[in-house]
């Protein structure tokens, strides 16, 4: 495996290796002095054609923990502003020696295109709305830490799934590892290749969620309802928002997870997000978890720096 | 790393190593008992005691055989010594040497402060010192021991490092292209120490 660009093309046995390695490198983000020596001398440069923080600080944490340079490329202020080419930007970097290039972009298919003309790893941190792979690693890495083995857990997915990479990054990542996926929402925010997808899709909240156990709530693009997609957002949180009631559907032991940003209020109620009254909110730890699936992503590709070169 | 454990096919998951009716027996069961045991006492020797002992083995094999060590101080001082695993892989000095060796990584768990500790390091084979080496930068990673001692089954010789053994359960010179195989109740349901010819 040379570049993690889909969940849906890594095999299950890498897509373990990953969750493995991860598991035990938690340990690290637990010491006092959070710093291991195994990538001394890499370069990891991450290069953001949309807005993050908690993807792109995550990768630069995992980075710097595992002894590995990390070099942020504001897109605003480089020379994809004058008008470079995705391409030529790619071989810029390649050529000023990094080892591994961790890229999101607007485009769906971007992170291949990448790969295609690049020597280096690529990481893809989300295009467009197609994949978001290191999201559904510490997705998975999260409910196995809560629930043991993925296999036959049932994992509700609400929300705007039309518009999720997170959505099927975790619809390809569970199913590989035996879990059983439903994607609930409003029709116009479900995907049109639904019965494509190796899922069950609900557009009513309470047979979405019953006997769950795990519900990963999406945020609600805002930015969406311009295309009249939802009536109003006050509907949308009253059919489809998350709250204390709704979860009564789902497992006793269910646990709550949320990509982030949240909207409080809108697709998960305040108490759910913060774990009041008993509900297991997991959403600090799927925070932590990322730094530590990364860290596993950085650890397994830039090892395979030295072929990609032998290739060339 | 050409270490002890990549013959061993130990901590990175590949499968033992199985040479068709050529395994020459150096211990068995009994003898790596006797061998524990005496090392159990020479720890305490040395050390005037267990007090701020601790023990931490080396994934994979090194780690049962801290907790046997620790049973045995148990039964000698009537103290219970802390007991860790260490696993090195991150601290390896051939990452990304074979691209296609894929090492995998195990948990390591030290449920105490090593600082002002006297540790004792543990692992089955000493070979080329460099799986010690990297346990020792592990190890200081985690804070200040007051001493680090190392104990092995067994000492095979041909070091590629300044690292030598504290306590050693059994000397045997080897040839390089022969491999010590440890097998242990724990990790592979038998007690056995081999010697393993190559087979070309």
């Amino acid at each position: 495996m040379r570049h993690l660009l889909t969940l849906r093309e890594t095999s299950q046995a890498d897509i373990q290796y990953l969750l493995d390695t991860a598991y035990a490198l938690r340990e690290i983000l637990e010491r006092p002095v959070k710093k291991v020596p195994t990538l001394r001398g890499r370069a990891m440069i991450t290069l953001f054609y949309e807005n993050s923080t908690r993807t792109r600080t995550s990768f630069e944490m995992a980075a710097k923990i595992m002894s590995a340079e990390a070099i942020n490329i504001a897109v605003g202020q480089s020379s994809v502003a004058k008008g470079e080419s995705l391409k030529d930007t790619l071989l810029t970097l390649q050529s000023l020696k990094a080892d591994c290039l961790v890229m999101r972009h607007s485009a769906s298919g971007a992170a291949e295109f990448a790969a295609n003309h690049s020597r280096i790893p690529i990481v893809n941190a989300g295009d467009g709305r197609h994949e978001h792979p290191t999201q559904g690693l510490l997705d998975m890495l999260t409910i196995r830490l809560h629930k043991g083995d993925l296999a036959g857990l049932t994992v509700a997915i609400v929300g705007d799934i039309l518009h999720s990479r997170v959505a099927r990054s975790d619809v390809w990542g569970l199913t590989k590892m035996g879990a059983k996926v439903r994607l609930v929402g409003p029709r116009t925010l479900l995907p049109a290749d639904g019965d494509r997808l190796p899922v069950e899709i609900f557009d009513d909240l309470q047979a979405g969620i019953e006997g769950a156990d795990v519900v990963n709530v999406l945020r609600l693009q805002t930015e969406r309802m311009d295309k009249g997609l939802l009536p109003s957002i006050r509907e949308y949180a009253r059919l489809f928002g998350i709250s204390p009631k709704s979860l009564r559907a789902a497992k006793p032991d269910v646990i709550v997870m949320h990509p982030g940003p949240l909207n409080r209020g809108v697709e998960i109620s305040a108490d759910v997000a913060d774990g009041v009254g008993g509900i297991q909110s997991v959403i600090e730890e799927q925070v932590t978890n990322g730094v530590a699936v990364r860290m596993a992503v950085l650890y397994m590709l830039m090892g395979n720096a030295g072929s990609s070169q032998d290739e060339n | 790393m050409q270490s002890e454990r990549s013959e061993n096919g130990s901590a990175f998951g590949s499968a033992p190593r199985v040479a068709g009716g050529k395994d020459i027996p150096l211990m068995d069961a009994d003898d790596i008992r006797r061998a524990v045991t005496r090392i159990g006492h020479e720890i305490v020797e040395k050390n005037h005691g267990a007090t701020d002992l601790a023990l931490v083995g080396i994934l994979t094999r090194g780690a049962p055989l801290a907790e046997r060590l620790g049973a045995v101080l148990r039964q000698i001082e009537g103290v219970d010594v802390p007991v860790g695993r260490l696993d090195i892989g991150l601290y390896r000095d051939d990452y990304g040497v074979n691209p296609a060796d894929r090492p995998g990584l195990a948990p390591t768990d030290i449920p105490f402060d090593v600082t002002d500790k006297r540790i004792v390091l543990v692992d089955e084979v000493l070979y080329t010192g460099r799986t010690v080496r990297a346990a020792l930068s592990a190890l200081l990673d985690l804070g200040r021991p007051a001493c680090i001692m190392l104990a092995v089954l067994v000492d095979r010789g041909h070091r590629e490092l300044p690292i030598r053994p504290d306590f050693v359960g059994k000397n045997v010179p080897t040839a390089r292209d022969e491999h010590v195989k440890v097998l242990l109740q724990e990790t592979d349901g038998d007690d056995a120490v081999l010697l393993v010819r190559s087979e070309d």
